[in-house]
């Protein structure tokens, strides 16, 4: 997969732009052509991040502007049901909001957390895995049972007791990721280097004299980073789940940064009086991210983990 | 196997000592509990007094060590809002809990496993590659959602399951239980299928995985070379080593529906120790917070022992050390 890494530098001169040629006519592209749930993932995940994007220039309300918001508004159910308003395709919440432009600001608070979180998740836990592989040692076994002790419980828990003790706000529901994400990125790049490590081309690094640092950075991350994409197309999609599960519960986003949990949160509210649409639809929008998301990840795990083959 | 047992013993001390320090200082450093005692307008006598009463005016390790010889005995002071032993109102409101998280992993298991079987024996035919799409809707699934989607759909539109509560208490072999009555079956339905669906298809995948993996053992080859016919090997040797993972992950998974039982409770209103850990979150009742997580470190713990202890069971060739 060292091809696949490469592709965005592919376009700097004609000898990079064979590689080019030859990535688009490898098998994985092969396969990836082939797989209609691979092609459905990455539709949905392209649809989900254009609407965070470029949605809000198309919604018929600002929820952050109180001045767009009229009461007058309030409980209409969505377009197609009688009393319904076509202003309103998904019906609006309790204090005039439209559904679905609440839908598409929150989806934005929801991928950034995702994202942001994966990252931030991911830089500590390569470093901890790479320096755990590399060096070995006690340093290796502190980390390491560190992160024994942290898998014998559940990340939702977890989460939860952080947020408990962190309080609401977006920074804080991202060092909580942090600290409950690390784990698993150190845990599988400690697995790769180890067997890395023991590579001749890793030898002939240390016989010419490269400092620990270059060899890890230049010669043994790259090597390990096909398994980091995998674990984090799913972390996304695991980080979004549970962000929203936290603001559900009222320990996530603050209340004036509903993110789509939040909102199933404020539409949970109204659901007894039989306002179903205020929280159905977030709820099912964060399934649609999660789902493509997920989609895309299960073909890549098959497809870039060399032991299913 | 003592030398294991040492092990694991030791292991529990420190994943103690690690979860009681973390309390003890996020509990310590995080809010003021001096105010929640005080009138408003109190003198500085009175702050003084407090501090004290409360045992603040000693150095941290002291109070970690308070912290600790109380904990010890099961102390871990009154439920700011209960007015009782933090405790005593956890172990309360733990069988309501375990009988959610019970029937949801009967019914993800029940369900899980042969459907997993099926699709890794079959991992080309179209069913069980839609069982496998089917499976990744269901992680997706934030299970928040998939409560209140059922009780929209079967308590407020159709009207045959109860919306919240636990129902009717009956006594079965000296416990209380919501499973000895009608009406408690009748409550536990929804919540339980809410739990089920997250761990039903991880499990799923994970049979699949298994089965698909020991299909290409030689083990199978071997046995279908010599005769026996595919449905008794599949059944009779690929399943047993599949299951080997399968009681792991059971292990893990009952941890994780323990974490959350915290949301389908508070949905369902079901009065179980995860509704009271989210309630005692909201009104800073720190005291049942501190005693729940080291009541679920403990619980985990032991989840993870017993799991290890089945597992040389089912598969004798591993050896604990």
């Amino acid at each position: 997969m060292q091809v696949q890494v490469k592709t965005s530098n592919a376009l700097k001169g004609s000898a990079e732009n064979s590689k080019l040629k030859t990535f688009l006519s490898s098998e994985f592209i092969y396969n990836y052509k082939r797989s209609p749930t691979a092609i459905i993932g990455s539709i949905i995940t392209i649809v989900v991040l254009l609407t965070a994007l470029i949605g809000p220039f198309f919604t018929v309300q600002n929820p952050y502007d109180m001045s767009t918001i009229d009461l007058s508004d309030a409980y209409k159910p969505p377009a197609w049901i009688e009393g319904g308003d076509s202003n309103f395709i998904l019906g609006t919440d309790q204090q005039g909001r439209d559904i679905l432009s609440a839908i598409v600001y929150g989806s934005r608070i929801s991928l950034i957390i995702g994202v942001a979180g994966t990252l931030f998740a991911s830089i500590i836990g390569i470093t901890l895995g790479l320096v755990s592989g590399y060096f070995g040692g006690r340093v290796d076994a502190l980390i390491m049972r560190m992160a024994d002790i942290q898998l014998s419980f559940p990340t939702m828990l977890i989460a939860l007791f952080l947020m408990t003790f962190f309080g609401r706000g977006i920074g804080n529901i991202l060092i909580a990721l942090c600290l409950v994400g690390w784990v698993r990125y150190a845990r599988t790049v400690r697995g790769e280097t180890l067997t890395v490590k023991k590579k001749e081309y890793i030898e002939a690094t240390r016989v010419i004299g490269l400092p620990n640092f270059k060899i890890i950075s230049k010669h043994v991350l790259p090597n390990v980073f096909t398994s980091i994409i995998v674990l984090s197309t799913i972390q996304v999609g695991s980080f979004i789940l549970t962000e929203a599960t936290l603001s559900f519960l009222g320990l996530g986003v603050p209340v004036t940064r509903p993110s789509l949990g939040m909102l199933c949160n404020n539409g949970f509210k109204v659901l007894y009086s039989g306002l179903w649409w205020v929280s159905i639809f977030p709820g099912l929008y964060i399934m649609l991210i999660v789902f493509g998301i997920n989609l895309l990840g299960d073909f890549l795990r098959d497809e870039l983990n060399p032991k299913l083959k | 196997m003592l030398r294991y047992l040492v092990f694991r013993a030791s292991q529990l001390i420190l994943v103690l000592i690690v979860v009681s320090i973390l309390v003890f200082v996020f509990t310590s450093v995080m809010g003021n509990p001096v105010y929640l005692m005080v009138r408003e307008n109190a003198t500085e006598e009175e702050v003084q007094a407090a501090i004290e009463y409360l045992g603040l005016d000693k150095p941290l390790p002291v109070r970690y060590g308070i912290f600790v010889k109380n904990a010890l005995r099961g102390d871990f002071g009154k439920s700011y809002v209960y007015h009782q032993p933090a405790l005593r109102i956890i172990s309360e409101r733990f069988p309501a809990t375990i009988e959610i998280v019970i029937v949801a992993m009967l019914l993800s298991a029940l369900v899980a496993i042969p459907l997993g079987v099926y699709s890794g024996a079959y991992p080309k035919n179209f069913f069980s590659k839609s069982i496998m799409t089917i499976s990744i809707a269901g992680i997706s699934l934030p299970s928040f959602w998939v409560g209140m989607v059922l009780i929209f759909v079967f308590s407020l539109k159709l009207g045959i399951l109860p919306v919240s509560g636990r129902g009717d208490v009956g006594v079965f072999l000296g416990i209380k239980t919501s499973l000895a009555t009608v009406s408690g079956w009748r409550h536990i339905i929804l919540p339980s299928v809410t739990l089920a669906l997250g761990s039903l298809a991880t499990i799923l995948r994970l049979t699949r995985a298994g089965m698909q993996e020991n299909m290409r053992q030689d083990y199978v080859k071997f046995a279908r070379a010599k005769g026996v016919p595919r449905k008794k090997v599949l059944f009779g040797h690929a399943l047993k080593n599949t299951l080997i993972p399968v009681v792991t992950i059971f292990g893990l998974q009952l941890g994780g529906l323990i974490a959350f039982t915290t949301i389908t409770e508070t949905i369902f209103s079901w009065p179980g120790m995860g509704k009271l850990l989210i309630d005692a979150i909201n009104s800073a009742d720190r005291p049942i917070v501190s005693a729940y997580i080291l009541f679920v470190a403990v619980m985990f713990v032991f989840i993870n022992f017993v799991v290890d202890i089945l597992y040389t069971i089912i598969d004798p060739r591993i050896d604990l050390k």
